[in-house]
């Protein structure tokens, strides 16, 4: 039995240095394989006496379990190693930025029309488009403009011919709308707009996002209730609101609609021209002369209608310092949003 | 309207500082934009008088003068101004005075004589225009007076900016009215006493356009003398209301139109031929305006006339042959009432705009006219004397304003406004306001709408001034109710949003372009299509209206490349407008892509972008209508019919033949001349006629396993992908899966007119497996009609 724990010794000791798993291997061939030493002890049992032959057999055996035992170990080392290794290898710069396009963005006054459209769809408006080139009757006349009304010199109108104009504001969709849908009706319309005027503060194009509600029992205190609440959740927060007396054709009793200047929070700055509160929405009552224009009874139907300057609000919500970078596409404006 | 705080306090005084009075109009609908001190801050100046005056004894152009009004008496001053002499009232800065700018006055000596103050012209108190010499003051200026006491320079000017249906607060009067119903308290007018008449003499006015000009009050005013200087006070009001002093005829009719609002004209009598008559303009008529502008009258021109000729473009501007100058002796006073009809648009359409049309277009007072002759003829005896005529007054009572009265029901202040207001406050605000309560029942009350307000015409209009009144702010907030059905929404219909949600994640950047183009660039885009052109547009560079979005996007392209940006990728969506039969507005959604395929990136390609890049995208976009095999790319046409696209490198986007976009290279020749180092791609679809998707229709999947043939076909290059596709279809059965083109090769080893295009034919059949005989029949047979059609061979 000398030999079995020198054999054993041997072996334990050749496992450990195996630097791989092939080398290992043969060491379990050479000791513990059909033709191993230590299995080749087994074959010389039968020299040994029948008293000391189950003994002899038992420690073999023993030898050989703790043998393959220690084997089993190595190779798991081996092959944690191994692992260890590949994965070394095999590492790489995580920092390095991501392969293919990269996502595009919408540009802030869409981004800022979806945010208002959608908080009003919440609310069950539908959305309503119209066209831009546009006839004096649904710009103008329906609304209660009729021809050399001082309100149009307000306007800046852009002319196409004599009865055609580029719409100046999205009003003209309250009417389209009215004259194929019976109320309640509950609309809001965002797009395109043009006065003729260009200067810093001032785009010959620009955006408005119009809405309307028409209903029975519809109140001034409706209105109020409404844009306060459009405000506080387009600006998540409750930002100050007043209400201030203003003249619309198309709107009686007509309001204009300030906040408190979100730059300087009320105390008078360069933004809000030292008034403390910027104006951001037109709004009122829809007037009689409206409702008869789309064959609707003012005495049934009462109703609202809103014009929101869509840039004014992104200026504020972004903080966009210039009017004009709007519609000059620079990638590094448009990369911001 | 800018007004002197000062001058309305004579009138209606609430007890406000002027900023909380501003403050306080602005939230009444009358918005207060600015207010201002009349005068910067200045002190020690009190009104000095040159007792003495003589030529400094070591300098020409300067003089000695003794000046009283210093509390301690005489003072010394030397002074450089020409004007100075014995006699003269003029503003005196005393030692220790500061003056705007922060000049402060010192004890001075100039050319060795000693000066104790100085004396001012009216720039160096930043109180007018005039620089020339010393201010010389009225000669009833209490001397030793402080001038800012003197002058009430402790003023501030309110300047509201009113919106155009409060033509009745175009005046202290109005506005008086209105600061006495916001405050509730009493609005004292001036005493307007009847100037009894001294001569008997009138002018004969005919009013000849009857609708246009239904009133008409005159007076003739003989012997005045317009020489005299207006009073100081006047000026001052007119100069604190932005108006110069002219004379003191033209102050006088300035100063009450401020006052009460009634536009008046005087006329220099003596150039009068006849009587007035009040009509319409003839063809070709001529006017020299006092702005000295001569003018052709247009026909239906509303004019001031006499027997022989136009003296004034009514309610704009009076002529200047008529006008009065200091030489005029005898006056003709005018005030009218015209009907804003008759005014609206006039002045612009002669390129003016005054103060008198200005409010005529919004309504004057029709009863106010006696009144303001009255009080001018009161204010010019005072200042010019003279002797006035009685006052003539012409109406034609059938052509005048109806008389208005509104209906107000009680329950329609609570349905309305959302608020409950007492009957007793609603009644109040609407007597001060200047309305009358004619009669009240159970609902309501019958009010008479007053002649200077010219907006209250519904009951709608009443609720606007009681909430307006009562305070916009102290109605309360309420949410919506009202039942809300599920609201229809198709699912066939591809958003817009979905569309740019496509193409943003595709690496494109939203651009919102004006919708007027250069008019050469339009052509070039859409030459068969006249764009809708503007009257009057900003500049030449946005003229028309784009015919298509793809200008607007090479100008945003050039942009960015003049900004080192390099690889560009837009997309725009918005109306094109096409003439035509009848003009179209089509909905729009058009792309660019400019530079790298790839993002600069250190795994990335640096190969430039191509046509197939766009089309990926243009496929992505049509991918949502779920309808790809009746979509269809075919080039175009003809080399004309897109002339910014390169014929070679562009195709029409069909679906089910119906044309719906396009896309491609831009042509080289624009590349050129527009000066881009590539060409871009382009690519632009009408949401119009795209049409609906189809709703997604589950197809049962096969359980056999599908099997696949490749093919290497020689053809001649002109063949197209989608011919040898459609044609592989037709004759490879019924089974046939797929078929892909995974392979062209032009080059080395094949004619140069030819290429070879690897096909991949993919078979399955739903239920069972397909075998070999099947397949190769199939192939066969693809091969076969290849080459009858392509004469196409395998290689």
């Amino acid at each position: 039995m000398q030999e079995l724990s020198s054999l054993t010794q041997q072996a334990q000791s050749l496992a450990e240095q195996a630097e791989d798993l092939a080398t290992l291997d043969r060491v379990r061939v050479e000791y513990l394989g059909k033709k191993g030493h230590i299995t080749a002890l087994l074959k010389n049992l039968g020299k040994l006496s029948a008293a000391e032959r189950p003994a002899a057999g038992a420690e073999i055996n023993r030898a050989k379990q703790r043998l393959q035992e220690h084997i089993n170990c190595c190779r798991e080392a081996l092959e944690a190693a191994a692992i260890s290794a590949k994965l070394a290898a095999e590492t790489i710069d995580v920092t390095l930025s991501g392969r293919g396009e990269v996502q595009g963005n919408a540009h802030p006054i869409s981004r800022t029309q979806q945010r208002i459209t959608e908080l009003f769809t919440n609310l069950g408006f539908a959305v309503e488009e119209g066209p831009e080139i546009e006839d004096d009757y649904h710009n103008f006349e329906a609304l209660n403009i009729p021809a050399h009304h001082p309100a149009r010199a307000m306007h800046d109108t852009f002319y196409i011919d004599s009865s055609t104009v580029l719409r100046t504001h999205t009003s003209p969709v309250q009417i389209r709308t009215l004259e194929k849908v019976a109320p309640p009706v509950r609309i809001i319309c965002p797009g395109r707009v043009y006065r003729c005027d260009s200067d810093a503060t001032h785009s010959p194009m620009f955006h408005q996002v119009e809405g309307l509600l028409v209903d029975q029992n519809v109140s001034f205190a409706h209105l109020k209730g409404c844009i306060t609440q459009f405000i506080t959740a387009f600006f998540e927060t409750e930002v100050p609101v007043r209400f201030r007396p203003s003249y619309f054709p198309f709107t009686e009793p007509s309001a204009e609609v300030d906040i408190q200047c979100t730059a300087c929070g009320g105390s008078g700055c360069r933004v809000c021209s030292s008034t403390g509160w910027l104006e951001i929405l037109g709004c009122g009552m829809v007037h009689p002369n409206v409702f008869s224009a789309c064959n609707i009874d003012s005495e049934i139907y009462s109703g609202f209608a809103f014009g929101i300057g869509v840039e004014r609000l992104a200026m504020l919500r972004y903080g966009v310092n210039d009017l004009r970078l709007f519609f000059e596409n620079d990638l590094r404006m448009l990369k911001q949003f | 309207m800018k007004f002197s705080n000062a001058w309305l306090q004579e009138w209606v005084n609430p007890g406000l500082m002027a900023q909380e009075l501003a403050d306080q109009l602005t939230m009444a609908g009358l918005e207060a934009v600015e207010v201002t001190a009349v005068a910067e801050d200045f002190t020690a100046v009190v009104v000095g008088e040159i007792v003495a005056c003589e030529t400094h004894p070591n300098a020409d152009k300067l003089r000695l003068c003794k000046v009283a009004g210093h509390p301690q008496g005489e003072m010394q001053v030397i002074c450089g101004a020409p004007n100075a002499r014995t006699g003269i009232k003029v503003p005196f800065a005393l030692v220790g005075a500061k003056l705007p700018g922060d000049f402060n006055i010192k004890k001075a000596k100039l050319r060795g004589v000693e000066s104790l103050g100085m004396l001012c012209a009216q720039t160096e108190l930043g109180l007018g225009e005039d620089s020339d010499g010393i201010w010389e003051l009225p000669t009833d200026a209490p001397t030793g007076m402080d001038l800012r006491e003197y002058l009430q320079l402790n003023d501030k000017t309110i300047e509201v900016e009113l919106t155009p249906n409060r033509a009745d607060c175009l005046s202290i009067a109005g506005i008086a009215r209105e600061v006495g119903v916001l405050n509730r308290c009493a609005v004292a007018l001036p005493e307007i006493a009847e100037v009894a008449p001294q001569l008997d003499e009138s002018l004969p006015v005919s009013l000849l356009a009857e609708e246009a000009c239904p009133r008409y009050v005159g007076r003739v005013i003989r012997g005045i003398d317009n020489s005299a200087q207006t009073p100081l006070w006047m000026q001052e009001r007119l100069r604190r209301s932005g108006l110069r002093s002219i004379d003191a005829v033209v102050d006088v009719t300035n100063y009450v139109l401020l006052e009460l609002g009634q536009p008046l004209h005087a006329f220099d009598f003596e150039k009068l031929s006849g009587g007035i008559k009040v009509r319409y303009a003839e063809a070709a008529e001529q006017l020299t305006l006092l702005d000295g502008k001569q003018v052709e009258l247009q026909q239906g021109t509303l004019l001031i006339a006499d027997e022989q000729k136009p003296l004034a473009i009514a309610g704009v501007m009076g002529g200047l042959d008529s006008a009065v100058t200091a030489a005029t002796r005898d006056v003709f006073l005018e005030g009218a009432f015209f009907s804003p009809l008759a005014i609206a648009g006039k002045a612009r359409s002669y390129g003016l705009h005054t103060d008198a049309s200005h409010r005529y277009e919004r309504g004057v007072d029709f009863r106010l006219q006696e009144k303001a002759i009255e009080r001018a003829t009161q204010l010019l005896l005072d200042i010019v004397g003279g002797k006035p005529g009685p006052v003539h007054i012409r109406q034609l009572n059938e052509s005048m304003p109806a008389e208005r009265r509104i209906y107000l029901r009680r329950q329609r202040v609570v349905e309305g406004l959302g608020v409950t207001i007492d009957d007793t406050e609603i009644v109040d605000i609407m007597t001060r306001l200047g309305l009358e309560k004619m009669d009240e029942d159970t609902a309501g009350w019958h009010f008479l709408v007053p002649s200077f307000r010219f907006d209250l015409s519904i009951e709608a209009d009443l609720l606007e001034e009681l909430a307006r009144v009562h305070g916009y702010n102290r109605i309360p907030n309420e949410s919506l109710s009202g039942a809300q059905a599920m609201p229809q929404q198709s699912e066939v219909q591809v958003s817009r949003e979905l569309l740019e949600q496509t193409l943003r994640a595709r690496g494109y950047q939203e651009a919102i372009t004006f919708s007027f183009v250069d008019r050469t660039l339009a052509r070039q885009f859409n030459p068969g299509v006249e764009p809708v052109a503007l009257q009057n547009p900003i500049s030449a560079e946005l003229s028309v209206m784009r015919t298509s979005l793809m200008p607007g996007l090479i100008k945003a392209l050039q942009y960015n490349l003049n900004r080192q940006q390099a690889r560009v990728r837009l997309f725009e969506t918005g109306l094109r407008f096409v003439t035509g039969d009848t003009l179209q507005q089509q909905d729009m959604i058009a792309g660019l892509i400019y530079g790298a395929r790839q993002p600069e990136s250190w795994g990335g390609s640096r190969d430039q972008v191509d046509f197939y890049d766009i089309k990926a995208d243009v496929e992505a976009l049509l991918t949502h209508f779920i309808a790809a095999n009746e979509f269809n790319f075919s080039p175009v046409q003809s080399m004309q019919q897109y002339e910014a696209l390169h014929p070679g490198q562009s195709a029409q986007i069909l679906r089910n033949g119906e044309l719906v976009g396009v896309l491609g290279a831009l042509h080289p020749q624009l590349q050129k001349s527009l000066g881009l180092p590539h060409a871009p791609l382009l690519f632009e679809l009408d949401r119009g006629t795209l049409g609906l998707a189809r709703l997604p229709e589950f197809a049962p999947l096969s359980k056999f396993p599908e099997v696949r043939r490749d093919l290497a076909l020689l053809v001649a290059s002109h063949v197209t992908a989608d011919s040898l596709i459609e044609t592989a279809a037709l004759v490879a059965g019924n089974y046939l899966s797929a078929v892909k083109i995974f392979d062209v090769y032009q080059g080395k080893s094949i004619d140069s007119d030819s290429k070879s295009v690897a096909i991949g034919l993919i078979f399955q059949h739903p239920s069972r497996t397909l075998n070999d005989e099947e397949i190769n029949a199939a192939v066969e047979a693809v091969v076969a009609e290849l080459e009858k059609k392509y004469n196409a061979s395998l290689r």
